[in-house]
């Protein structure tokens, strides 16, 4: 079975974003001052081969963990769908 | 003795720090490839300066990941001494053989420009020889080196005495003033519990030859040669 992984990584909460928050300050320029708090991460979309839904999510978990993210400032979160 | 010199895809601070090791310090030094496999006898091995990987996902994510890096963490694990400069500290982190990690700096600019360091003690080989009540001025190039590590991973680098240096002023004075990139605690380099892996962002090697009128970093070289 085949599965997509669509996986947002973030900066953690507790440390400060400088992209974010230049992009927050550029929110003032266009006239949409009511947006504030940007933070700025990353999305990755990948797709795995695997027996079932689960064995997809532990694929992606290792995925996350040894590469995709930096777990001392980044969390990571995702969404798998089947889609053969 | 015989330094090994690692040069990644991306790799740009590789021919100065063999430059510094080979024609100024008359050292041994292999230049190694990210593929090898062996360190060809090296028993200092450096992770040089530069965009390994055009700094892909994360500054070091994937060099972390490349052949050569197995056997430097098991050198490292042999009690073999590492130093990674910039992104060879970068390196270092991602792979595990260093605590913390490098955010953006919090200005978000890539910062190019001398800085003064202050050795923060005289117990490791690289900063032996180093006197601690003066400040070394040794140059800084990058964009993410702000130096961070979680409250209790923090206090653990501190109580063993794990930091070699800070940013300060020309005269030696510690504070935020002086601290180009917002790493906490004014750190530019730390080392870790075996005191035999060591990162640092500024660039030794480009303060090391007579020419460039700055061999302040020449020193910490010397006192890796004094020491070992």
């Amino acid at each position: 079975m085949k599965f997509k992984a669509e996986i947002d990584v973030m900066p953690l909460e507790a440390l400060l974003d400088p992209q974010g928050k230049a992009v927050s300050n550029s929110m003032i320029n266009i006239g949409l001052s009511e947006i504030t708090n940007v933070r700025v991460g990353r999305h990755i979309r990948l797709f795995v081969e695997a027996a079932s839904e689960e064995e997809a999510k532990e694929r992606v978990e290792t995925a996350c963990k040894k590469l995709l993210a930096n777990q001392i400032m980044e969390s990571y979160s995702y969404n798998i769908e089947k889609i053969q | 003795m015989k330094f090994g010199v690692v040069t990644f895809p991306g790799s740009n601070c590789d021919d100065d720090m063999i430059y510094v090791l080979r024609d100024v310090l008359k050292q041994d030094v292999v230049n190694l490839w990210h593929k090898d496999t062996d360190l060809q006898g090296a028993e200092f091995i450096i992770l040089p300066g530069g965009f390994s990987y055009g700094d892909y996902l994360r500054s070091g994510a994937i060099a972390k990941l490349s052949p050569i890096m197995n056997e430097v963490i098991n050198h490292a694990n042999r009690g073999g001494y590492v130093l990674g400069i910039c992104n060879g500290f970068q390196i270092l982190t991602e792979s595990g053989l260093l605590e913390g990690a490098l955010l953006h700096n919090n200005n978000q600019k890539f910062i190019c420009k001398n800085v003064y360091l202050k050795p923060a003690n005289n117990s490791t080989v690289i900063t032996k020889e180093l006197d601690r009540d003066r400040s070394y001025k040794i140059p800084i190039a990058h964009g993410e080196g702000r130096f961070y590590a979680p409250e209790d991973m923090m206090k653990s680098i501190l109580d063993n005495d794990q930091v070699i240096f800070r940013y300060c002023s020309e005269e030696g004075q510690l504070g935020e003033l002086y601290n180009p990139n917002g790493s906490l605690n004014n750190i530019a380099g730390i080392c870790n519990k075996g005191r035999n892996v060591f990162g640092m962002m500024p660039h030794p090697e480009r303060a090391a030859d007579a020419a460039l009128s700055n061999e302040d970093g020449r020193l910490l070289f010397e006192s890796i040669l004094k020491n070992i």
